[in-house]
């Protein structure tokens, strides 16, 4: 292990190291821990200066039900779900579908169009933006929810295929070969050999994808006008502008926007990673 | 009768002698439809549209009012100062953006122990990177806000006196003001680079604790035979094994510095005067803006920055092409 195990050093290095952790996390955290004290307390506070101290009135349930009641943010909620969760589905199949293909059959288009959904992965946006908004104008998509989430499943289909294909690919291919000389048919073979198999893969995708759709703003913007198709990341934005000069209804609309890509993190934390690092070990 | 069951023989065969040929494309077809639909086709979309002047409006009959000017926005591009601040502002971002690499490692390193209560501290450095840049963004801005926020009670405990007058209204007497970071066009780049730099660090921080973990630890104990020690074993030992790790959190940073949007558009919205554009606001600014769309000339600021993306994942491809070649 590389630095050194601390349980190998003194007593005294060692209870150093654990008095610091606690000191350097409160410093990382620092703007979040600021966030939230603010969400709990009364704007009176925050025009006195007090932003640190203690709060003189607690208001933790009170303004955080105030951002529902005094705005659509209840709306813009449910909208990111409804355009979450579908994404999920849709890029998720498309790339099991899609990964089993690249990665198990030799053909010679193979690894140019496993580069295609690669390089499709890391274009800027900008690129899109004008062709896809003229589309879903034209489509009747502008400004709907499945406009929304045919665009982002489409996109995230990339990266999908790119992390299924290799999942795929690392698996022993003798399983796939022994099942084709027992005649197995190839569909069969996907569905009872191969699919139980990317289990893992598919909770970590859909757990990033949901996080990464889930925090998009860009979309958001190019995709949406009014309040009914917005999800809570534009809704967030022109929730500032509504709340101007009331940093606790702020503070305390921010922080319900992260909680869901939050819990999801805490709940599926080993597929999270696994998904965010894979390729980081050889 | 004998012919027709030749030819139903000879179809079946030739069926099973091409169905491992076309098997692959009945399961490639709907991700790739989709794929060329939403991302393939714009593409090129997009740069055709560069060298057309077009409001996005259509006519009556439903044609495209597009009109061809060849290189005209190109050229407009060229002239645009506007333009050369946010490609300025996109290599700040590409350089600073880097400084995630290594302070990612350094916090990995720190964190790489295994004392009680290490997955939670691990799992709570990571945080940042989960929460969605609008609301690192709006952190913040209100972080730097000069009357309330952090920055600015940070500053008035170091510089500035509380007095009451006789009223009770309390007042500040700063020996130095207060620094407006986000109103500031020298500062305003560098506060939106450091908040970006929040998350960044978070997620090279876990790229480097995954291949800290799969270091083989009979290469670092034959380096500590050999007399090797800190700074020595991390060059020499365990940075080329973490050589993966290494090139995913320079992508992943390059492409993050890239794409920066969403903090310049909460932050600061390109402000104060333009001076914290970047390509990927100052294209989405002048391709929808108040007043009315420019479609051309904002595929064209597009097209630049797909380029310049271009460049690197040319680089990332022949990356992935040697490994494939070399692997398996």
């Amino acid at each position: 292990m590389f630095p050194r195990p601390i349980e190998h050093s003194t007593p005294a290095k060692r209870t150093s190291y654990q008095a610091f952790l606690p000191f350097a996390l409160i410093l990382w955290l620092l703007p979040l821990l600021a966030i939230f004290m603010t969400s709990i307390r009364s704007g009176k506070d925050i025009n006195s200066g007090n932003v640190f101290g203690i709060p003189t009135e607690w208001r933790l349930w009170e303004n955080y039900t105030a951002v529902f009641t005094q705005s659509e943010a209840a709306t813009y909620m449910l909208n990111s779900v409804l355009i979450t969760v579908p994404t999920v589905a849709i890029s998720v199949t498309l790339a099991c579908l899609a990964g089993y293909a690249l990665a198990i059959y030799k053909f010679r288009v193979a690894l140019p169009l496993f580069f295609l959904f690669v390089a499709g992965n890391f274009i800027p946006f900008q690129i899109l933006m004008v062709p896809v908004r003229d589309m879903s104008v034209q489509t009747g998509l502008y400004d709907t929810i499945a406009g929304q989430f045919l665009f982002h499943a489409a996109f995230q289909t990339g990266f999908c295929t790119l992390f299924m294909r290799n999942f795929i690919k690392a698996l022993p291919f003798d399983l796939i070969e022994s099942a084709r000389i027992e005649g197995v048919k190839e569909w069969q073979i996907f569905w009872f050999v191969v699919l139980p198999l990317v289990r893992p893969a598919i909770a970590a995708l859909a757990v990033l994808i949901f996080t990464f759709v889930w925090n998009d703003f860009f979309w958001a913007n190019v995709l949406t006008q009014g309040e009914d198709a917005k999800p809570i990341t534009a809704g967030i934005r022109a929730l500032n502008g509504q709340f101007v000069n009331n940093w606790h209804l702020v503070s305390a609309a921010s922080l319900l926007a992260a909680m869901p890509p939050v819990a999801m993190f805490f709940l599926m934390q080993k597929h999270f990673i696994a998904g965010l690092t894979m390729g980081a070990v050889k | 009768m004998p012919a027709s069951e030749f030819q139903a023989t000879q179809q079946t065969s030739w069926m099973s002698r091409n169905k491992l040929a076309i098997t692959p494309w009945v399961f490639l077809i709907p991700a790739l439809i989709f794929f060329a639909i939403y991302v393939v086709i714009p593409i090129f979309q997009s740069i055709t549209l560069s060298f057309y002047e077009w409001n996005g409006l259509y006519d009556a009959d439903g044609n495209s009012t597009a009109t061809w000017v060849g290189l005209e926005n190109y050229k407009k591009l060229w002239t645009d100062p506007k333009f050369w601040v946010s490609l300025k502002n996109n290599v700040l971002w590409l350089f600073l953006f880097m400084l995630a690499v290594p302070l990612g490692l350094f916090i990995a390193l720190f964190l790489n122990q295994t004392v009680p209560g290490m997955r939670f501290y691990k799992s709570m450095f990571f945080f940042p990177f989960v929460i969605s840049q609008v609301v690192v963004g709006l952190i913040f801005g209100w972080f730097y806000n000069p009357d309330f926020g952090v920055v600015g009670s940070l500053w008035k405990m170091a510089f500035c006196e509380e007095t009451t007058n006789i009223l009770g209204n309390v007042t500040f007497k700063c020996s130095r003001t207060p620094p407006d970071i986000l109103s500031s066009s020298e500062y305003a780049t560098y506060g939106i680079i450091a908040a970006g730099l929040w998350p960044q660090i978070a997620y090279c921080m876990i790229l480097y604790l995954t291949g800290l973990n799969n270091v083989a630890a009979d290469q670092i104990e034959a380096g500590r035979l050999d007399g090797a020690k800190g700074w020595k074993m991390l060059w020499y030992v365990v940075l080329p094994q973490l050589r993966p790790a290494t090139f995913i959190a320079v992508v992943v940073t390059v492409i993050g510095a890239l794409r920066s949007f969403d903090m310049i558009a909460i932050m600061t919205q390109g402000g104060p005067h333009g001076s914290t554009n970047v390509l990927s606001y100052y294209m989405f600014e002048t391709a929808i803006s108040e007043y009315g769309e420019r479609y051309g000339y904002g595929s064209s600021i597009a097209t630049v920055l797909f380029i310049i993306m271009l460049f690197f994942i040319s680089y990332f491809l022949w990356r992935m092409y040697q490994d494939e070649k070399g692997g398996r």
